[in-house]
């Protein structure tokens, strides 16, 4: 379990990115916690500084989209998902779990 | 319509026959591309390709399912050599005729060259094989590289050589790069950046020639027009591109920096649309990846609509990566608009500046600020209101 911030820290609609390798990015988004691979699978952008729009985050390069909850690429020029992370919040910390490399969405 | 041809596999290309199979297009859709290569990416040629952080496989614009898809003959290797708009047709080398209805022209621009021959070691960068060709004379030790052309694809080069390890000088003859694009006050600051990490940036001054052991020899050095000579075992030449429209010369469509068409990407000839670096979109040519891959969409619309349908005025963006800082630009800047540093400090080469005319924000830069950039970009376009008819 890789601690990310305090919940009151990331406000709706904001996002936070963590330095593990490869980075991931935590989104507070539609009353939900969501953690992504940070990087766009089309060139090298991290996602935790894109656009939020519900559910789906905008790539700030070239405006690939991804959709929080699964990980699949939205809009081109994305075509590879990115991974998803487990989150969980515990007294108020947000943690994420690594996911496998295996197992994931492809 | 039930045949379209498309004209240049690039980035133009592809989109335009994606949005063609997505408007619902189910005829005939022939690509023709003179690069023996589908689709791929260019804008990490000058970055990661070279500095060898980018593999040249990861680099296809699409997958194999998505080509399965697109449901397209491929003329790969092929160049494209007129247009018969009389007998509906395009002539491509070889002497072949393709028959279509509808055609896309998406042949891009080539890159300007130094006039004379070019010795062994002297470059431009615009295709995957240009780009191999210059990472392999990169690749073998320590040089001495010129990079002659001061703007983002020279000062990108630049930045690559820098970091595999190489001695590089960029020359540029007008007295700053980037002027036109950022204005004085910004282009400053991103020249700024070649002399942060230990490149030369000479300017002011022209070249003259190349220097080759020789005749028939590698390059030597270049010699500039004050006379000076600067040593070099690589010379990368980017002054710029020129709009690839001689094989349309007296198809009847108007050239002019590119083939001129309206908003709509409608070219005055029926049936006839272009996109991309090729295209003079309402006075206008860009030579941005986004402007590209967003006129295909309209294009295409119109293409099948037979008449100018939509018309898109998106807020040109470009960008640029560079020793390890990512610039930002969007919006239409003129000169005298002032920037304005919104946060962050031009000296730490980390800030968010706004463009502005009359009070009005008309451009915005942005060096490693993605996030506020992304909104201010935003802001832009939505001021912009793209028409639709």
């Amino acid at each position: 379990m890789i601690p990310v911030c305090r919940l009151a820290d990331l406000p709706a609609g904001e996002s936070v990115r963590i330095d593990t390798a490869p980075p991931i990015a935590v989104f507070h988004a539609e009353g939900q916690l969501y953690a992504i691979d940070d990087t766009c699978t089309h060139q090298d952008a991290s996602l935790a500084d894109g656009w939020l729009e519900g559910c789906l985050v905008e790539c700030p390069l070239h405006a690939a989209a991804f959709d929080l909850r699964t990980g699949a690429a939205t809009c081109l020029p994305a075509r590879r998902a990115v991974r998803t992370h487990p989150v969980t919040v515990e007294d108020g910390m947000i943690y994420v779990q690594h996911a496998a490399e295996e197992g994931t969405a492809a | 319509m039930k045949s379209v041809a498309v004209i240049g596999a690039s980035l133009a290309g592809l989109y335009a026959a994606r949005a063609l199979r997505a408007e619902g297009f189910d005829g005939r859709l022939v690509i023709v591309g003179d690069e023996h290569h589908g689709p791929y990416d260019r804008p990490p040629l000058s970055k990661g390709l070279l500095t060898g952080a980018t593999g040249p496989d990861q680099l296809a614009l699409a997958d194999a399912e998505e080509i399965a898809e697109l449901d397209a003959e491929w003329l790969l290797g092929t160049e494209a050599t007129g247009l018969d708009t009389g007998g509906r047709a395009v002539l491509l080398d070889g002497g072949r005729r393709l028959t279509t209805d509808g055609v896309v022209l998406a042949t891009g621009a080539a890159p300007l060259r130094l006039p004379g021959p070019a010795p062994a070691g002297a470059h431009t960068l615009r295709t995957l094989d240009d780009a191999q060709a210059l990472r392999a004379d990169l690749t073998r030790g320590p040089v001495r590289v010129v990079v002659i052309g001061g703007g983002f694809i020279g000062a990108e080069v630049a930045s690559s050589c820098a970091a595999l390890g190489h001695h590089v000088t960029v020359v540029e003859a007008a007295p700053l790069p980037l002027v036109p694009q950022l204005g004085d006050a910004m282009a400053g600051v991103c020249a700024a950046l070649h002399a942060d990490h230990g490149v030369t940036l000479r300017t002011g001054t022209g070249v003259a020639r190349l220097h080759g052991e020789g005749s028939g020899g590698r390059v030597s050095g270049v010699e500039l027009a004050d006379g000076r000579l600067l040593p070099a075992e690589v010379v990368v030449t980017g002054i710029g591109v020129r709009p690839r429209t001689a094989w349309l010369a007296g198809s009847g469509l108007p050239l002019d920096d590119g083939v001129r068409c309206d908003a709509g990407c409608a070219t005055p000839l029926p049936q006839v649309v272009a996109v991309g670096d090729v295209a003079r979109v309402d006075g206008t040519r860009a030579e941005h990846w986004t402007s590209a891959t967003e006129q295909a969409a309209t294009a295409a619309h119109n293409l099948l609509a037979g008449r100018t349908a939509r018309t898109h005025r998106g807020v040109p963006y470009f960008w640029s990566d560079q020793y390890g800082v990512r610039i930002q630009f969007a919006g239409r800047r003129l000169p005298g608009d002032t920037p304005r540093v919104l946060e962050g400090s031009p000296d730490d080469r980390s800030f968010l500046a706004c463009y502005e005319r009359d009070g009005h924000p008309t451009a915005v830069l942005a060096l490693n600020r993605p996030r506020p950039f992304m909104r201010l970009r935003r802001t832009l376009a939505r001021a912009a209101q793209p028409a639709t008819t």
